[in-house]
Parts: C-alpha cells; sequence; structure tokens
C-alpha cells in the first residue's frame, strides 16, 4: 500500500532544528494540538467568567450591580459564540483530533503539517480578533450568540458599530482555519493509516472525529456564507437580510431582506453543529468507558453505524431551532419528525455504553467518573431535546429558561465532562506525568453535583414561564417569590463550579511539574497512542518502524490472554491466546 | 435549501460509493492478524485527495449561494440584471484558460518540459485576463446604474463574481509557485503532479463559473 512506504520513509518528515520551530512555528502534530488545547481552554475561562458575572447579576439584582444591562448582552453573545466555536469546536477537533488521529492509527504525523501549523496559527488569529471587540468603542456584539439580523445590525443593539463586524470576521477566519485543520485530519485518516488498520479496526474516537470533521467540512460554509451576506448588509448596503425597516424614526435603505433566509443559512449550520461536538465526545467517551470498564465497547459495528447515522441526519433537522421563527408550520411536521429520527442511533449509543459498564470490571478512576457522569447529563440532556423536538410542547418552552437547561445539559456540561474525561485520560501520555488523583476527585464531584444543581431548578423555572435573556424580572405576576430564590441558590452553585475548575488548573500545572512520572501505559489500554516507545512521544511518534496492528482496539479481559489487555499491535503468539471470541 | 440539500445528496452518494467496498459489516473482533485494507488498489496521491475534499468545501459555498439566491429571488424587489456580452467573451476565455492547462498537462505526461512552460503561461495569461474582463463587467454595469446596493439581484451578482474570482485568484498563487518549479527546472514527478492539481482546480473553477453564469442568465 502506497500509503504506508510514504509513512515510512523518515527522512520525509520535517524535523524541526531550534526551539523556536519545536516549540513554536512547530508543524508537529502533538504541539499543535498542546497549541490548539491550551487557546481554547484559556478563552473558554473568559467565557466561564462572564457567565458567573451573569449569575451574579441574576441571582441577586440588588445587591450586585457589576454589569450594566448592554453588557449583559454582550456577555450572553460572547458566552455563547466562545464556548461552541472557540472552546468546543477547536479543543475536541484541533486538540484531540491533532494529537489522537495520526497516533491511534500509527502515523507519523498530518498529511498536510505545514497547512496544519497554519491551521492553528489562523485559529489563533480568529480569538485576537474576537477578543480586540472588547477593545473597541462600544464593545462586542451583544446581538445573541445566533446573530439573528435585523437587530444584529441595528443602532441599539450593544456592539452594532464594530461589534458585530469584528464578531462576522472572526467567524470567517475561524471557518478558513477550521478548513485548514479539516482537510487533515479527513485526509490523514482516508491516507495514513498504518499496515492492517482497517475502517472497522480504527477506534470509536477516530471515527467520531472524523465524521464529525466531515460534517464541519460542509456545514460551516453555511455560516461562512450567512456572515458574508451580512457583513454585505451592514458595509455595503445591500439588502439580503434586512427588510424594510424603521429605526430610531428614520426609514433604512433596506428593502425586501429576509431575516428568515438568515435563520435559515445560520441553522443549517447550526445544527451539525451540535453534533460536530457531541460526535467527538461520545466517540472519546466511548474509548475512556471501555478501557476503564476493562471491557470490550459493546456493540462496536452499531455504535460506527449510528455515528455515521446521526452525522447523515443531523443535516435535515436544522429547522427544529426556527419553529417560532414564522416558517411554513408544515416544515415544522417534517423538522419534527427528522428530530424524533435522529433520537435512534443518539439511543443506541447510549444503551450501548450502558451495556459495556454492564458486568465490566469498572474501576473508578478520574477519567471514568467524568465519564459515566457524562452519561447521566446526557440522557437528561437528550430527554428534554425530545421534548422541545415536538412543535407544540417547543412553542410554549421555546423563550424560557427550560431552553437554557436542555442545551446547556446536552451541549454545555455533556461535551465538558468528556473534555475532562479526556485531558486526565491522555494526559499521563501527552505531559509523561500522572496527575494528582485527590484534588481531580474533588474536581469531579464538585463539577458534576454542582452542574446539577444549576440547571436541574433551571427547567423548573421554564416551566413556571421564566423568560430567559432578560438582565432582570423586576416585578411579574406569574413568576413568584421562589423563582427568585431559586435563581440565587443557582447563582450559589454556578460560582461553586466555577470556583472549582481552578482545581483542574492547578492540578494540571502542578502536575506537569511536580507529578510524579507517568508509566507509557497506566490505564492499560489497547490503542496505539499507549503503545509508542516514548512517553511522552517523541517527534515522528514511532521511532525507526511504524506499528502494525493485528487485532481492533477493544480486546480487553480477554479469556486465556496472559493480560486483561491486548495491544492493537501485539501479535496472537505474544498475547498468549488464539484470542478470539468466538 | 432545495440546491444544497441536492448537493449534500450527491457528497453522500460518494461517500457511501467509498464505505461499501470498506466492508463495514466485518465482524472486527473476530479477524486477527495484520489484514489488508479491501481496497489497496488506492493509487490516488494524498495531495490529490487532499484537492478533491477541499473542492467539496468550496461546492458546499457555492452550493449555499445559489441556495440563498433562489430563496431571495421569490420577494417580490427582485429586479433582474441584464446579462452583459462581456460575461460571454469572459466564459469563453476561462474556457480557453481551462484548455490550456489541460495541454500543459497533457504535455507533462509526454514529459516535452517546452509545451507545459509554454502552455502554463497561457493559461496564467488567460486566467488574468477573464479576471480583467470580470472587473470591466463590473465597471460596465455600475456605470449603468446597477449598484450593489440597488437591487438584491445586483448584490448576488457582485457577491458571487467576487467570491468565484478570489477563488481563481488563490488558483493564480498556486500557478505561479508551479511556474516557478517548471522553470527553475524541479523534477518531472513533482512538476506533473503540481500541473495535475492546477488543472483540476481549474476545470472545476470553469464549471462552477457555468454553472453560475446559466443560473445568472436564466434568472
Amino acid at each position: 500500500m502506497e500509503h504506508v512506504a510514504i509513512a515510512d520513509q523518515v527522512h520525509e518528515l520535517h524535523h524541526p532544528k531550534s526551539w523556536f520551530t519545536t516549540y513554536i512555528w512547530s508543524q508537529d502534530h502533538k504541539v499543535i494540538a498542546v497549541q490548539y488545547t491550551i487557546t481554547a481552554v484559556s478563552v473558554g475561562l473568559v467565557a466561564l467568567g462572564m457567565s458567573l458575572l451573569m449569575r451574579l447579576q441574576l441571582g441577586f439584582p440588588d445587591t450586585f450591580s457589576l454589569i450594566a444591562p448592554y453588557e449583559y448582552y454582550q456577555y450572553v453573545t460572547m458566552h455563547g459564540m466562545i464556548m461552541v466555536i472557540y472552546l468546543l469546536t477547536a479543543l475536541f477537533l484541533g486538540g484531540f483530533g491533532n494529537y489522537l488521529i495520526p497516533l491511534m492509527l500509527g502515523a507519523r504525523d498530518m498529511v498536510f503539517p505545514y497547512l496544519n501549523m497554519l491551521s492553528f496559527w489562523v485559529y489563533l488569529l480568529a480569538v485576537i480578533v474576537l477578543m480586540s471587540s472588547f477593545f473597541i468603542p462600544g464593545g462586542p456584539t451583544g446581538a445573541g450568540w445566533t446573530l439573528y439580523p435585523p437587530q444584529a445590525i441595528l443602532t441599539g443593539t450593544p456592539g452594532a458599530d464594530g461589534g458585530i463586524f469584528l464578531m462576522l470576521v472572526s467567524l470567517a477566519i475561524f471557518i478558513i482555519a477550521f478548513t485548514m485543520g479539516g482537510l487533515n485530519y479527513v485526509v490523514t485518516v482516508l491516507q495514513a493509516r498504518t499496515r492492517g488498520m482497517t475502517l472497522m479496526r480504527m477506534p470509536l474516537t477516530i471515527w467520531a472525529i472524523f465524521t464529525a470533521t466531515v460534517l464541519g467540512l460542509l456545514a460551516f460554509p453555511a455560516l461562512f456564507v450567512s456572515a458574508v451576506m451580512m457583513t454585505f448588509d451592514m458595509k455595503l448596503g445591500t439588502s439580503f437580510f434586512m427588510p424594510a425597516i424603521l429605526s430610531m424614526g428614520e426609514t433604512l435603505d433596506h428593502d425586501g431582506g429576509s431575516p428568515v433566509l438568515f435563520q435559515h443559512l445560520f441553522w443549517f449550520f447550526g445544527h451539525p453543529e451540535v453534533y460536530i461536538v457531541a460526535l467527538p465526545a461520545f466517540g472519546l467517551v466511548s474509548d475512556v468507558l471501555s478501557c476503564h470498564a476493562r471491557k470490550n465497547i459493546f456493540g462496536y459495528r452499531m455504535m460506527v453505524w449510528a455515528i455515521l447515522a446521526i452525522g447523515g441526519i443531523s443535516f435535515v433537522v436544522w429547522a427544529h431551532h426556527m419553529y417560532v421563527s414564522g416558517m411554513n408550520p408544515y416544515f415544522g411536521f417534517f423538522f419534527a419528525t427528522t428530530t424524533l429520527i435522529i433520537a435512534i442511533p443518539t439511543a443506541i449509543k447510549v444503551y450501548n455504553w450502558v451495556l459495556t459498564l454492564w458486568r465490566g470490571n469498572i474501576h473508578l478512576t478520574v477519567p471514568m467518573l467524568f465519564a459515566i457522569a457524562f452519561i447521566f447529563t446526557f440522557i437528561h440532556g437528550g430527554l428534554t431535546g425530545l421534548f422541545l423536538g415536538n412543535v407544540i410542547v417547543d412553542i410554549p418552552l421555546s423563550d424560557t429558561y427550560f431552553v437554557v437547561a436542555h442545551f446547556h445539559m446536552v451541549m454545555g456540561v455533556s461535551p465538558v465532562l468528556v473534555v475532562f474525561a479526556a485531558l486526565y485520560h491522555w494526559f499521563p501520555k501527552i505531559t509523561g506525568k500522572m496527575f494528582n488523583k485527590t484534588l481531580g476527585m474533588i474536581h469531579f464531584w464538585l463539577t458534576f453535583l454542582g452542574t446539577y444543581a444549576i440547571y436541574l431548578p433551571m427547567h423548573y423555572l421554564g416551566f413556571l414561564g421564566v423568560p430567559r435573556r432578560y438582565y432582570a424580572l423586576g416585578t411579574t405576576d406569574f413568576i413568584p417569590e421562589s423563582a427568585q430564590s431559586l435563581n440565587a441558590g443557582i447563582t450559589v452553585a454556578a460560582l461553586i463550579v466555577g470556583t472549582a475548575q481552578l482545581i483542574f488548573i492547578v492540578n494540571m500545572i502542578w502536575s506537569l511539574t511536580k507529578g510524579k512520572k507517568a508509566e507509557s501505559n497506566p490505564w492499560g489500554a489497547t490503542t496505539l497512542e499507549w503503545q509508542t516507545p516514548d512517553t511522552p512521544p517523541k517527534h515522528g511518534n514511532w521511532g525507526p518502524t511504524l506499528p502494525v496492528v493485528h487485532r481492533w482496539a477493544y480486546d480487553y479481559s480477554v479469556p486465556g490472554a496472559k493480560r486483561d489487555f491486548i495491544p492493537q499491535n501485539e501479535p496472537d503468539e505474544e498475547a498468549g491466546t488464539s484470542g478470539s471470541w468466538d | 435549501m432545495i440546491v444544497t440539500l441536492a448537493f449534500l445528496v450527491v457528497v453522500a452518494i460518494i461517500v457511501v460509493w467509498w464505505l461499501l467496498p470498506q466492508n463495514l459489516t466485518a465482524k472486527p473482533w473476530l479477524a486477527h492478524g495484520p489484514i489488508e485494507d479491501p481496497r489497496p488498489e488506492r493509487d490516488f496521491s494524498t495531495a490529490k485527495i487532499g484537492l478533491w475534499v477541499f473542492l467539496a468545501v468550496v461546492s458546499s459555498v457555492f452550493a449555499l449561494f445559489v441556495s440563498a439566491y433562489s430563496i431571495r429571488m421569490e420577494i417580490a424587489d427582485w429586479k433582474p440584471l441584464p446579462d452583459p456580452r462581456l460575461l460571454w467573451i469572459n466564459t469563453g476565455v476561462l474556457l480557453m484558460s481551462s484548455a490550456a492547462f489541460q495541454r500543459a498537462r497533457n504535455a507533462t505526461q509526454r514529459e516535452q518540459l517546452h509545451g507545459v512552460r509554454s502552455s502554463l503561461i497561457a493559461a496564467g495569461i488567460l486566467t488574468f485576463a477573464f479576471l480583467a474582463g470580470q472587473l470591466l463587467a463590473w465597471r460596465q454595469l455600475n456605470a449603468s446604474g446597477y449598484f450593489i446596493y440597488a437591487n438584491p439581484a445586483n448584490a448576488f451578482f457582485y457577491l458571487i463574481t467576487a467570491l468565484h474570482g478570489l477563488h481563481l485568484l488563490g488558483g493564480l498563487w498556486v500557478w505561479s509557485r508551479t511556474t516557478y518549479k517548471v522553470f527553475g527546472g524541479a523534477d518531472a514527478s513533482k512538476i506533473a503532479l503540481s500541473v495535475e492539481l492546477c488543472t483540476i482546480y481549474w476545470h472545476y473553477l470553469l464549471l462552477v463559473w457555468l454553472a453560475l453564469f446559466g443560473l445568472l442568465l436564466s434568472t
């Protein structure tokens, strides 16, 4: 096979010559992965800080006056956009994708390393452009993360002068960065798998990241197109999205544009985006669960098919975000149906995770705790998704805290729990050090129980009809006094959870310098990245020869084997078993 | 969004065509040993696959613009543009530049370096001529009062032609590197690959232009 021959030529690899090209201007996928991760986590902490300021305002409106109403909208917007795009998308694909794809496939690097390096630097530029909107007159945009026109670019919306422009530019830059990275992830999976690594032997992490990248490559263009068209409306006076409008007593020059067109384009990106974030989480959590339960993943083939099915169906559910937009009501029927259909492959995955645990030899390590917690929060968020997927249930709930609770559970908390599971799981390989287990446990329990304390009551607030996006509720007849007490409680929980993340940061930094040295395969995992000759893996990953794959990624507790796991590159003779399950 | 969904169906068919021989029903827990891929005859170069994936992304962008175009067109204020005759000439020029790339590619296969050089230069000049022609068409429309903000049909015309032109400009950057390589005497296999990639890209952008031009003419 040609691709193996290419990968085996060590001299073809780019070799860094100085400290600068090793750690900064580096083409090594592992360094790029760490750069992506650190940038994404840093910007995520900023977004976390903004959410705490918002919670202080909501919980204790009379005690704190830290933020003004217009800042509240700016923080809502920036928090949402940063968390979804600049943290989760970048971290799962740029971070974990970059680190794990070549290592798990037995490749020396991505297929286009230079492009891969550019991808990170362009991503960093997107982050800088986004953050710079805090420092311009008028500040960042307060249009909400969906940036709906016409209000996003009208006077009166915070950041309508410069903030929205920088947001659109930053998104366009991000999409260019993502495309450069995404080309690498897809083509590396297609071309650089080592000998014996057939598609059906790939770990689910790779299947999931691969599918999510394909979704991203096809869906991000919709965001790009809408960002470009909105920029034209704003700067060149076109009327793609802008209808005839009277603003501040003045008739604007726009005429005839369709705000619903923007919503279609935005959600054509926006819904696959949910799965761009969720699928990598599904993949990573499958591998973590299987490894720490010392049991093969239940229904591997079904898991692969489910990933592909979810990827396909995710393109025909977008308008379930638009039931209240005024689109043709018959559309709602179609999109409610597809939404219920996509729940089937998703439910299959959930059953398979639970059945993987069943009668497994469960080790409650820190990554395992986070992975199990994910199953809880994901089921929870998924079920409320079934509520909201139905038009008649969605309409009364759509502008309430129920929606906030739903999407935070399903695509906030759940993926973030997987991020932690994965960071703790792969930390020993990435750094060569073990993290502090006690701090990890404290971090886990505060985060897991704390997020429930935050989001469970929000469902109730939603049923009461408490509207979202409000800076202060004031005195409203239908909202009882107790709702305000609940809001205060949520804020306290949010402050505790927010602060608990510092434990994680401290643990990572402390362990990096003072942590115990990690063995090369501390969890006894089967996948290739744990079988590298060096820990952390050196440039080129594999020493002189590439690994050869002899089995699938889930040979845990094979009867008769010498150990309770058989690495993918271990032949039957060494494993001490005929090794088959039949 | 019909156009975009149709495009996605095409992508899905390609994905399924690729996945089917990969034996997705295999039971990976049974078979052991370094088994080979079901499709060992993969003869595509990595760079070419990269280009095709990139073209899929670009197609997604254009399909979405066409979708937006057809949705926005339904609204009453839409006033179609006249079709400047210049666009026909530009189309011919782009067609010739694509043909010149094809000639360059054929010449690499026969290893006629001279033919590669002359065809590449011709292709580049023709592409620049196309871009200049597009700018001229913009000026003509502007001069007759078809400003970008005057009507959504105008806005779409400027936006889509600009985007297409930008893709050609990006292509010209690669073309300049390829030409530099060819005149600097790089080895034949590298030249052949670069020229082939450029040729695919130009044919692709020609097709996109024909589709867009057809859309402009028919509406």
